[in-house]
């Protein structure tokens, strides 16, 4: 498959990146050889195969609904930018 | 008795067995890196150290005043974390991650954060905000990545042991770049609770060591079950110092012919099979086996870690934490310009990338595909281990690359981890150990993978291979 200068710039925005315009030349590139190499997956035969996402046997995990020691607001805000009494501040989002 | 002067050339063990004063080697090692850290650049945040600190009682601890030195990918509460991405500028986790509650309790001494490729994503640790870090074997030379830091630090001496973290070779490749002892267990034998996320399916944090018992060490303190990682495995953790030392008559070893193929440097072939002559005289069994689908590792690989990691750094936006570039246009642009600015060139290529293999129209063309054969991959291993007790590889096919080699071709970078690989997909434990020198004194390494949760049979073999050559006893000229 190949990969145009469109494409890489449409995912990036998919991906909230702003890049530069020798950025998305260099990226082009790159991607495109990576792409190639990838595409050798399509020679193998995936016939009834199953998808793997997890190696272990998971399952879900459950606990009882006990109260226990959490992140106190101040500490979760520590590290913010920009915060607001008990928020984190976001530039305006509606016009 | 050891000479004062060279105390931070001691390992776990020594400082263990001879009951060595831990002030003394704090006091070395600080010494030592005054000497040598402007030449190796293994820390982004150097030990901090209160001279006037009195020592703590002794105790029973198992780690009692050991220096231990953490990737920067691991959060340690209060102590700035930022994986060497600027997008993490200024972060101070609220909380310690799981394997520090873990070294804290079992009396460790934090040791300075190391560094690293911007959030693992390499294999030489030229990827990092603060700069590479070098070889202490050859300063021109990398020393492999991600983890480069972490092994360097031990392989130069300014630590006596590291933690490191593997998603495709991380902790393995430098081991065997740097001439240490570098283990990725089983997925799901340490707990991930703080470590900052690559590919969740994927990472794994384990110990880089001088020997093979400090390996087994620590892997006693920072194993083990952990409900605050959903994919922690609730399975018996072993003493793995009790491995150490058994015979290897009844193993049987699996050589798979996939992995002695073109390409492998002709010092690093010749450096394993004299390991495997060595390993048939203590009595193993070496037999051929098939892996079929390895020659697609590196591209499933790629897909799903890049699709993984696309989703965890979603999370680096400007809001919560770390860098903000406000462009004064809205939130969007401002999540743009933060993460435009923010990410390194490497990040960016992943997280295109991830995003692409993910997107409308190319999930099942590449997503979808790379995790049926990952399923593939997993049954090779599993198929193979109906008859062996584990497999030996060389850990990588060459030795340390020069620094700025590979940095133009990703790709070219993205196979240097091509013996490393399969492990993770399969979640299977392996470790590096030091076999050897090249003739330009470059350390090689041979790697050891076994069945989940049986990395006692990795240190088993690796210490009778280990007892009876000296390869971590050599030290860098530094």
């Amino acid at each position: 498959m190949s990969i145009s200068r469109e494409d890489v710039k449409y995912t990036a925005n998919l991906a909230r990146l702003e890049l530069k315009d020798k950025e998305l030349d260099i990226l082009s590139k790159h991607l495109q050889d990576i792409l190639d190499f990838i595409d050798k997956l399509k020679s193998v035969d995936i016939k009834e195969v199953a998808p793997t996402s997890h190696v272990l046997p998971i399952k879900n995990v459950y606990r009882e609904d006990e109260v226990s020691r959490s992140l106190k607001t101040s500490d979760a805000l520590k590290n913010a930018p920009s915060k607001d009494e008990r928020f984190f501040k976001v530039p305006k989002v509606i016009e | 008795m050891n000479n004062n002067n060279n105390l931070f050339s001691l390992s776990a063990k020594d400082i263990i067995t001879q009951k060595t004063d831990p002030k003394s080697v704090i006091a070395s090692l600080t010494e030592r890196i005054n000497k040598v850290e402007d030449k190796v650049k293994a820390f982004v945040r150097k030990p901090k150290i209160n001279p006037a600190a009195k020592p703590s009682p002794k105790t029973n601890q198992p780690l009692w005043s050991i220096a231990v030195s953490i990737k920067d990918n691991i959060c340690v509460e209060g102590q700035l974390t930022t994986c060497a991405s600027k997008i993490l500028s200024g972060f101070h986790p609220p909380y310690d991650a799981e394997v520090i509650t873990r070294l804290k309790n079992a009396g460790a001494i934090l040791w300075g954060k190391t560094n690293m490729d911007e959030f693992a994503f390499g294999s030489s640790c030229e990827n990092s905000c603060y700069g590479p870090t070098s070889n202490p074997h050859n300063l021109d030379c990398v020393p492999g990545g991600s983890s480069g830091g972490s092994a360097a630090a031990v392989a130069a001496d300014e630590t006596i042991m590291s933690i490191g973290s593997d998603t495709g070779g991380s902790i393995r490749q430098p081991a065997s770049f740097c001439g240490v002892v570098g283990l990725k267990p089983t997925y799901g034998r340490v707990s991930r609770y703080g470590l900052i996320a690559f590919a969740s399916s994927l990472d794994q944090i384990g110990p880089l060591t001088k020997n093979v018992y400090d390996s087994a060490l620590l892997l006693n303190t920072i194993a083990g079950y952990d409900h605050k990682d959903s994919t922690s495995a609730d399975i018996k953790v072993p003493d793995f110092t009790k491995s150490l030392g058994e015979d290897i008559k009844n193993i049987t070893i699996g050589l798979p012919e996939e992995y002695f193929t073109k390409g492998i440097n002709r010092e690093v072939k010749i450096a394993v099979d004299t390991a495997i002559e060595l390993l048939k005289k203590k009595g193993a069994k070496f037999i051929p086996v098939k892996l079929p689908h390895t020659q697609y590792a590196v591209a499933v690989y790629y897909i799903i870690a890049t699709a993984e990691a696309s989703s965890n750094l979603a999370r680096f936006d400007g809001v919560q934490y770390g860098y903000r570039k406000d462009t004064g246009q809205g939130l969007i642009p401002m999540y743009r310009a933060t993460r435009g600015e923010g990410f390194g060139e490497e990040a960016k290529r992943r997280i295109i990338l991830g995003t692409y293999v993910l997107s409308s129209g190319y999930y099942d063309a590449y997503y979808l595909r790379a995790q049926k054969v990952r399923t593939l991959i997993k049954k090779d291993f599993d198929d193979a281990f109906k008859t062996i007790d584990c497999i030996l590889t060389p850990t990588s096919p060459t030795p340390a690359f020069k620094k700025g080699e590979k940095l133009k071709t990703p790709l070219a970078m993205y196979l240097s981890d091509i013996y490393t690989i399969s492990a993770n997909l399969a979640g299977i434990p392996a470790i590096s150990i030091p076999c050897g020198f090249t003739k330009n004194n470059l350390p090689i390494g041979l790697q050891l993978i076994a069945k989940p949760f049986a990395e006692d049979t990795l240190f088993k073999i690796a210490s009778a291979y280990e007892a009876e050559t000296n390869w971590c006893k050599i030290k860098p000229k530094l």
